[in-house]
C-alpha cells in the first residue's frame, strides 16, 4: 500500500507503473491548469482520477495519450516519453491504447457493427470471418452482440458508451482510459458500466484510468485513487484512505458536500453593499 | 483612432494567419494525395456525395440560365439584326465564364456546405479525436477523400451544365423565337475552339479545389460546437463565392 | 451491402454524364477540324505586307477552308514577310501558278488567305513556294491611292481619262 506524506504524493516504491507524469505543468493561455503534477498509473489496476469540475482531468489523458503536450515535466508512458515521439511512433503507441469518451464518439454513418470492426480494418488485413468473430466476442463482452445492425442513433446513452467501450477493447489494448464513463446515465446502466470497467481490467490483464467524479461509483471498483484540485494532487490512496482522510477539501469532495474550501458562492462585493448601495443610488 | 487602428491591423493579421493556415493545409493534402486515390471506396463514396447528389440542382439551374440567356439574347440581337449569333455568343459566354462560376457558386452552396457541417459535426462529437486516437489520421480517412472527391466532381458538373445550358438556350431560341437551327449551331460550329472549352474545364477544375479546400478547412477547423458548426457552413459560403470569383479574373486574365 | 451498390452505380452513371457532356462539347459546338492533325503538306508565300494575318488563320479556296495558317516569320536577307501554309493532304491538287492574297473576312473581321486557282497542269508538292500574291489591304494606303486618282481627274490635266490608269492588264 502507498504510503502518503503531507503533499499527497505516494511513493512509487515496489510497483510496476505503466504510466508516469512527473512534475508535469501545463498552461492554457497562461493561466496554469496543471501544476507541477506527480502521478503514477499501476500496471493491471484501475487508477481513478477525481476531482471538481475544470480541474485539468481530461487535459491530464490527452498529455497520456499525446494529444498536448506539457509545458514542462514529462509524460512517460510504457517506457517512452511522450513527447518525444514522432507521429509514426506516437501512432503505434496509440495502437496499445483504448480510450472511451464522454459522449461515445461512435461514427454516426456506420452502424454498430462497422463502428467496433473500424480500428480492424483500418490496422489490419484480417479476413472477413476473423473481423466478424473478434467484433462479435466484443459485443458479447460488453452485452450487445444482439445490437451488432443498429445505428448509432438508435442506441440510448448507456447502449452508446458500451459500444465505444467494445470498439476501444477491440484492439486488445494494454491501457484503456475512460473519460467521465458515469456521467448522465441512470443507476442500472452505471451499474453496468462499473461492472465492465472491473470484469475487463481482470479479464484482459489490462490496466485502466478513470477520470470521473461519481465518487461513490467508482470507489466501488478503483484500486488506486488521485484526487486533484486546484491543478495539484491534493491526495492519494485506496478508496478507504480517501475516505478517512483528514484533510477538508478531500473530505467536502468525497462527501459532497455545498460549501467548504471550495466554496458555494462566487467572489463577488459585500452583498448588503451591493443591494442597498444599487438602491441608494437609483 | 488608435483603437480602430489596433483593430484593422488585428483582423488583417488574423486574416494573414488563416490564409497560411490554409495554404497548409493544401500543402498536406497535396502530399497525401496519392495514397488518397488508392482508397477507391471512399474516393467513390464522396464522388458521389458532392457530384452525383448535386446533379439536380445543376441541371436545373443548368436549364434555366439557358433559357434566360436564350431570352435575353434573343432580345438584344434581335435589335441589332444579328439574332443568328445567339449560338455563338451563348455558347462562348457559357463556356468560358457562365459555366464553371455559376457551377462553382451552386456546388458550394450545395456541396461545400455539406462537407462543411459533416466534417464539423465529427469535430463536436469528437468523432475525429476519437479517431486520432485509435490512431488512425482523420485527415487520411475523413477528409482527403472528401476533397478529391470535390476536385474530381467539378470540372464534371461544370460541363453538364453548360450542356443543358445550351441546350436551354436552343429551346428558347430555336423552338420559341424561329431563330434558324442550322445558323445557330454552325456559327457556333465556326467560332467556338477547343481551347474555349479548355479554358472552361480548365476553370472548373481550379474552382474545385479552391471550393473542395475550403468546405473541408472551414469544417476541420470549426469550433467544436453547435454553432461552432453553422459558422463554418456559413464561412464556407462566403468564402467559396468571394474566392471563386478573384480566381475567376486571374483566371481569365492568364487564359485569354 | 446494398446501399454502397446504389452509390457505386450512380457515381458511374454521374462520372458517364460528365464525360459524355464533355465529349459533346468538344465535338458538336466546335469546328469538326478536330482532325487536323491528319495529314498536311506545307506552302509557303512571301508578301510586302501580312497586315492583319495571324498564325491559325484559315486558308481557303472558293470559300472552303483547306487549310491553316501556320507560321508568319519575316527574312532579313529578302526583306519580305515568309507565310508558311499547312495544307489538308486531301487538297493535292492545286495549280502551281495560283495565287494567294490576304483577304478581310466581312469588313471589319479577321482576316484570312484566299487561294484562287491558276490554270497549270502540274500542282504544288510540300514545300513550293507560291509566286503569284497579293499584299493584304492597308486602308490608308487605299484611300490615298483614291484621293491621288481623284486629283489626277482634275482639269489640270486636260488628257483623256484614259490615261490615269492603263486598264489593268492581266496582272499576272
Amino acid at each position: 500500500m502507498p504510503t502518503e506524506p503531507a503533499d499527497g504524493v505516494p511513493s512509487a516504491a515496489g510497483h510496476d507503473h505503466v504510466a508516469d507524469l512527473r512534475g508535469v505543468h501545463y498552461s492554457v493561455d497562461g493561466k496554469p491548469v496543471l501544476i507541477g503534477l506527480d502521478i503514477g498509473i499501476c500496471r493491471g489496476a484501475i487508477t481513478a482520477i477525481m476531482g471538481p469540475s475544470g480541474t485539468g482531468k481530461t487535459t491530464l489523458l490527452r498529455l497520456i495519450t499525446g494529444q498536448v503536450l506539457a509545458d514542462a515535466g514529462e509524460v512517460i508512458v510504457d517506457g517512452r516519453d511522450v513527447a518525444r515521439l514522432g507521429r509514426r511512433d506516437l501512432y503505434a503507441l496509440r495502437r496499445r491504447m483504448g480510450m472511451l469518451f464522454q459522449n461515445g464518439a461512435l461514427m454516426t454513418d456506420i452502424d454498430v457493427f462497422e463502428n467496433v470492426a473500424f480500428p480492424l480494418r483500418e490496422h489490419t488485413r484480417l479476413p472477413e470471418r476473423l473481423v466478424r468473430s473478434i467484433v462479435l466476442t466484443k459485443l458479447h463482452a460488453v452485452g450487445l452482440r444482439g445490437a451488432a445492425r443498429l445505428m448509432p442513433q438508435q442506441l440510448s446513452g448507456g447502449m452508446a458508451r458500451r459500444v465505444a467501450l467494445a470498439r476501444a477493447i477491440v484492439m486488445d489494448p494494454e491501457i484503456l482510459i475512460y473519460d467521465e464513463p458515469f456521467a448522465g446515465l441512470d443507476p442500472i446502466s452505471m451499474g453496468v458500466v462499473m461492472r465492465l470497467i472491473r470484469s475487463l481490467n481482470d479479464a484482459l490483464g489490462i490496466s485502466s484510468i478513470v477520470v470521473t467524479h461519481d465518487v461513490r461509483e467508482i470507489s466501488q471498483i478503483a484500486d488506486q485513487s488521485y484526487i486533484l484540485s486546484g491543478g495539484r494532487v491534493v491526495a492519494s490512496g485506496s478508496p478507504k484512505e480517501l475516505h478517512d482522510h483528514p484533510s477538508p477539501i478531500v473530505k467536502q469532495f468525497m462527501e459532497g458536500q455545498a460549501d467548504g474550501p471550495v466554496p458555494f458562492h462566487y467572489p463577488a462585493p459585500d452583498y448588503r453593499e451591493q443591494l442597498i448601495g444599487e438602491e441608494r443610488r437609483a | 483612432m488608435r483603437a480602430v487602428v489596433g483593430e484593422v491591423v488585428e483582423s488583417l493579421s488574423a486574416s494573414l494567419e488563416r490564409v497560411g493556415a490554409l495554404a497548409r493545409f493544401l500543402g498536406r493534402l497535396l502530399w497525401l494525395s496519392p495514397g488518397g486515390f488508392l482508397r477507391v471506396r471512399l474516393l467513390v463514396e464522396q464522388v458521389y456525395n458532392a457530384g452525383a447528389r448535386s446533379l439536380v440542382i445543376i441541371m436545373t439551374c443548368g436549364l434555366f440560365v439557358g433559357m434566360v440567356m436564350g431570352l435575353q439574347g434573343y432580345d438584344l440581337l434581335q435589335r441589332i439584326g444579328s439574332e443568328d449569333s445567339l449560338g455563338v455568343g451563348a455558347a462562348l459566354a457559357l463556356l468560358r465564364e457562365l459555366g464553371p462560376v455559376v457551377t462553382a457558386l451552386l456546388f458550394a452552396g450545395r456541396a461545400g456546405t455539406a462537407l462543411a457541417s459533416e466534417i464539423g459535426l465529427m469535430r463536436a462529437t469528437d468523432q475525429l479525436a476519437a479517431m486520432d486516437i485509435m490512431a488512425v489520421d482523420p485527415m487520411k480517412r475523413i477528409v482527403l477523400p472528401r476533397f478529391l472527391g470535390g476536385v474530381l466532381a467539378m470540372p464534371l458538373l461544370t460541363a453538364v451544365f453548360i450542356t443543358i445550358s445550351i441546350f436551354g438556350v436552343q429551346l428558347i431560341g430555336v423552338q420559341f423565337f424561329g431563330v434558324d437551327q442550322g445558323q445557330f449551331w454552325s456559327q457556333m460550329r465556326g467560332a467556338v475552339e477547343l481551347s474555349d472549352i479548355r479554358e472552361g474545364l480548365v476553370k472548373g477544375l481550379v474552382f474545385g479545389i479552391a471550393c473542395s479546400l475550403i468546405a473541408v478547412f472551414e469544417g476541420y477547423n470549426s469550433l467544436p460546437t453547435a454553432e461552432g458548426v453553422g459558422q463554418a457552413t456559413t464561412r464556407t459560403v462566403v468564402i467559396s463565392a468571394v474566392t471563386t470569383l478573384i480566381l475567376d479574373y486571374i483566371l481569365t486574365a492568364l487564359m485569354i | 451491402m446494398r446501399p454502397s451498390r446504389a452509390i457505386d452505380i450512380s457515381t458511374g452513371l454521374f462520372v458517364l454524364l460528365g464525360l459524355v457532356s464533355i465529349a459533346f462539347l468538344v465535338t458538336q459546338i466546335t469546328s469538326k477540324e478536330v482532325g487536323f492533325h491528319s495529314d498536311a503538306y506545307r506552302l509557303k508565300a512571301q508578301f510586302e505586307n501580312v497586315g492583319g494575318l495571324k498564325p491559325g488563320a484559315p486558308v481557303t479556296m472558293s470559300g472552303v477552308t483547306i487549310g491553316r495558317v501556320e507560321r508568319i516569320r519575316y527574312d532579313m536577307s529578302l526583306f519580305k514577310a515568309i507565310v508558311t501554309l499547312r495544307i489538308d493532304e486531301e487538297y493535292n491538287q492545286i495549280p502551281n501558278d495560283s495565287d494567294a492574297s490576304i483577304l478581310t473576312s466581312g469588313l471589319l473581321g479577321g482576316q484570312y488567305v484566299g487561294i484562287s486557282p491558276g490554270g497549270s497542269e502540274q500542282v504544288f508538292k510540300n514545300g513550293d513556294r507560291i509566286e503569284f500574291v497579293q499584299d493584304a489591304i492597308v486602308l490608308e494606303s487605299l484611300i490615298s491611292k483614291f484621293l491621288f486618282s481623284q486629283a489626277e481627274k482634275t482639269p489640270a490635266s486636260q488628257a483623256p481619262a484614259a490615261a490615269p490608269a492603263p486598264a489593268p492588264a492581266t496582272q499576272e
